[in-house]
């Protein structure tokens, strides 16, 4: 960084929308040490300042990324974190959550501040790692969750494992409890989704592909909602994609009991006819599921029962993904794509645009109990400036970072990201 | 407007009637043909055919070696253990070997649905699915409509049984999808467990038990049950299986008097079939689907090669 203040920026003719402060009105921004030291209709132009012209866009806060793989430690072939940190800046992410089932796995205090000064030196992108839940992410033993807590771990999870044993799941809940800290579920019943490749149903049949009931995710959910019960626990359900699952989460918030979900952009905008002639960049876990489940998840967007949208970016290479649909490894990027894709949900009238933005932002910053995500004065100047209208198409080959495995190729969509700022600092620009 | 040729046949879902009707129509010149010995063997001359058969099918493999030389192909058969080697890396590796030994029909045999898919997006040759995981077994479903067809003189309006493990068949998905085409009707008889998710929606009738499910039928088709269904807890025991299930000539007695019985081969007596009505002449028409196999895949070569002459 280079010492002295910076110059000031002055971003005009914006819309500024921040859901954290209900925010909504035409105006400029002015940040000052890399904090947001303004906002309004009219700012004056202080002497010096540094001048963008945001014609009409909006400026939102810098999205907030509650659930992403990143090929380091131990993929590195698949994503660096540098490539990571380009795609989320070209997407408008300026705070991600990483996940632990990493090699090795997060599940030692010094990893965890290593991931933590990772992103720091990106320079881009805030990183906040999930503690591993169970050492190895193997689901037998529990991690030192307290220590990993200490070190800056934002919740435990065993990443795209799930935390199978009953027994385990109890404990876990329990003795996190103490620390305050979230269980991040995978919620997938395994025994039931045993070699399953896609949603059992007609379209697996005519494939021939074993198939996953979607009620293994309703099962686990329910068993989860219930130990949260027993143990006075918080459990966070990841990816959930079925509306089963989404009925007894809401219902369980009715009771007022400390769960909450996210849900993923695939889930809400393609179903499980995106596999077609075996696709294997459509091969996702959990997998696509049937029409009326799309449907259900774009009603709980709507109406709370999801608090949070991530991208569940998966890197994956082009060895990991060219091979018949059932030895493909199940994963699609998203960093890219998250805020186009959601915003296609604005545009078709499913979602109020400040609702949308809530679910990248603020939403997703209180689950994992950061400060990011709002305009508020004096927050961290964490950007982004996008054209609602704008159209582009995804192609794979042609996204930002290294991995292209998008189960979005060929999806015209409209939203783009202008510009992202991250602490102050422009870090992309169209 | 006529479609375009196929490349590949790499499965029978979403081929038509027509397309389906000139195929066996084809055949039925080829079973003659091959009966007084004087098959066109200048048909294939030049060319090359790769038997590439990544599961072991000696029946399969055999049937469209013959159909090969009889028209005149060199043929080539390549075997390739899955479990030997690092799985899918091997498939486009063979397929670019493949391209550059220019081979002009691939037959391919794999334990994973899909894979010929994946392969005829990545070779040059005429892609032949010969069985693909749970997915589809195209030639099978052919061979057996040409056989059916031989004997009642149609398959419109006959009702068929398909008995078993259909969840486990690509046989059965792909006469599933040629006998509905065919204006046939179709019935799926097997306990819960061996049946596939939402099959129904494939358009076919479920049944739960031989007695109902066989009742009237013109034709009988039997999937051979295999062993590691027990040990994953599908059906109990392989006498319970057929206790139930097998069919024998108790159970067959509730079909059309003249109702034919099929299998795909190889069968397990005394599992889904007993000898005596696998045996049985009058009703067992299992042989004379191995020689309608090579007529059939006679035809799809013949067919496949035409086709990728015309687009060349």
């Amino acid at each position: 960084m280079p010492e002295g203040p910076t110059p000031d920026t002055l971003i005009e003719r914006v819309r500024l929308l921040d859901p954290a402060c209900g925010l909504d009105a035409q105006g400029a921004l002015l940040i000052r040490d890399g904090r947001i030291a303004d906002h309004g209709a009219s700012l004056g132009r202080p002497e010096g300042a540094t001048i963008v012209d945001g014609a009409g866009a909006v400026l939102c806060p810098g999205l907030v990324d509650m659930r992403a793989q990143l090929g380091e430690p131990g993929y590195e072939y698949r994503e660096t974190i540098a490539s990571a940190a380009e795609a989320a800046a070209a997407g408008g992410i300026t705070t991600l959550a990483c996940l632990p089932d990493s090699r090795p796995a997060l599940d030692d205090p010094a990893l965890v501040r290593l991931l933590r000064a990772r992103g720091e030196e990106t320079g881009s992108l805030t990183i906040l790692p999930y503690g591993a839940l169970t050492r190895g992410c193997e689901g037998q033993e529990l991690a030192e969750l307290g220590l990993l807590r200490e070190a800056g771990a934002v919740a435990f999870t065993d990443g795209a494992r799930t935390i199978a044993s009953a027994r385990l799941m109890r404990r876990a809940l329990a003795y996190a409890r103490g620390f305050g800290a979230r269980i991040v579920q995978h919620p997938e019943d395994p025994s039931l989704a045993e070699g399953g490749t896609a949603t059992e149903g007609e379209l697996a049949t005519r494939l021939g592909l074993p198939g996953i009931p979607a009620a293994a995710e309703a099962i686990l959910v329910a068993r989860d909602i219930r130990l949260a019960e027993l143990t006075g626990g918080t459990v966070h359900f990841a990816h959930v994609s079925t509306g089963e699952a989404l009925a007894l989460i809401r219902a369980a918030k009715d009771r007022g009991l400390a769960v909450t979900c996210d849900t993923a952009p695939p889930y809400f905008d393609l179903n499980e006819t995106a596999i077609g002639e075996f696709r294997s960049f459509a091969r996702l876990s959990p997998p696509l599921r049937a029409e009326a489940d799309r449907m259900a998840v774009l009603a709980a967007l709507a109406d709370g029962t999801i608090d949070a949208i991530a991208s569940d970016h998966q890197p994956r290479d082009a060895d990991d993904k060219r091979l018949p649909f059932a030895q493909a490894s199940a994963g699609g990027t998203g960093l890219a794509t998250l805020l186009a894709v959601t915003l296609a949900q604005v545009h078709g009238g499913a979602l109020p645009l400040i609702r949308a933005l809530a679910l990248l932002t603020v939403e997703p910053a209180r689950l994992l109990g950061c400060d990011a995500g709002t305009l508020r004065k004096g927050a961290a100047a964490d950007l982004c400036l996008f054209a609602p209208e704008r159209a582009w198409l995804v192609e794979s080959g042609a996204l930002p970072g290294k991995a292209q495995n998008t189960p979005f190729d060929g999806r015209a969509l409209e939203g783009r990201v202008l510009a992202t700022w991250k602490a102050g600092l422009q870090v992309f620009a169209e | 407007m006529a479609p375009p040729s196929r490349r590949h046949l790499l499965q029978i879902e979403g081929m038509d009637r027509p397309e389906i009707g000139a195929l066996l129509d084809l055949a039925e010149s080829y079973v003659l043909l091959n009966r007084t010995g004087k098959t066109p063997r200048d048909l294939l001359r030049g060319r090359t055919l790769i038997n590439l058969f990544f599961e072991d099918s000696t029946r399969t493999r055999t049937s469209f070696e013959l159909a090969g030389k009889r028209l005149g192909a060199d043929v080539l058969n390549m075997s390739v253990s899955t479990s030997s080697v690092n799985k899918g890396e091997t498939l486009l590796d063979t397929a670019a070997t493949l391209n550059a030994m220019h081979c002009d029909l691939l037959v391919v045999r794999h334990d994973q649905s899909g894979a010929p898919h994946l392969l005829a997006q990545k070779v040059e040759a005429s892609v032949v699915n010969a069985g693909d995981g749970t997915h589809e077994h195209p030639t099978q479903a052919l061979l057996d409509a040409l056989t059916i067809r031989r004997r009642r003189g149609r398959i419109e309006g006959l009702t068929v049984a398909i008995c078993g493990d259909v969840m486990h068949s690509r046989v059965a998905r792909s006469n599933i999808h040629l006998l509905l085409a065919m204006g046939a009707s179709v019935r799926v008889v097997g306990p819960p467990t061996l049946l596939p998710s939402a099959v129904e929606r494939l358009g076919v009738e479920v049944f739960h038990d031989m007695a109902s499910g066989l009742a009237g039928v013109d034709v009988v088709m039997m999937l051979r049950l295999q062993k590691e269904r027990m040990a994953k807890g599908l059906v109990p025991s392989a006498r319970e299986f057929f206790r139930f299930f097998g069919l024998d000539k108790a159970k067959l007695a509730a079909a059309a008097p003249h109702a034919l019985v099929m299998h795909p081969g190889p069968m397990n007596r005394g599992v889904e079939i007993a000898s005596d009505v696998a045996d049985d002449p009058l009703r067992s028409v299992i042989r004379e689907q191995v020689e309608m196999g090579v007529a059939m895949r006679m035809a799809v070569l013949d067919r496949l090669t035409r086709a990728a002459l015309a687009n060349a």
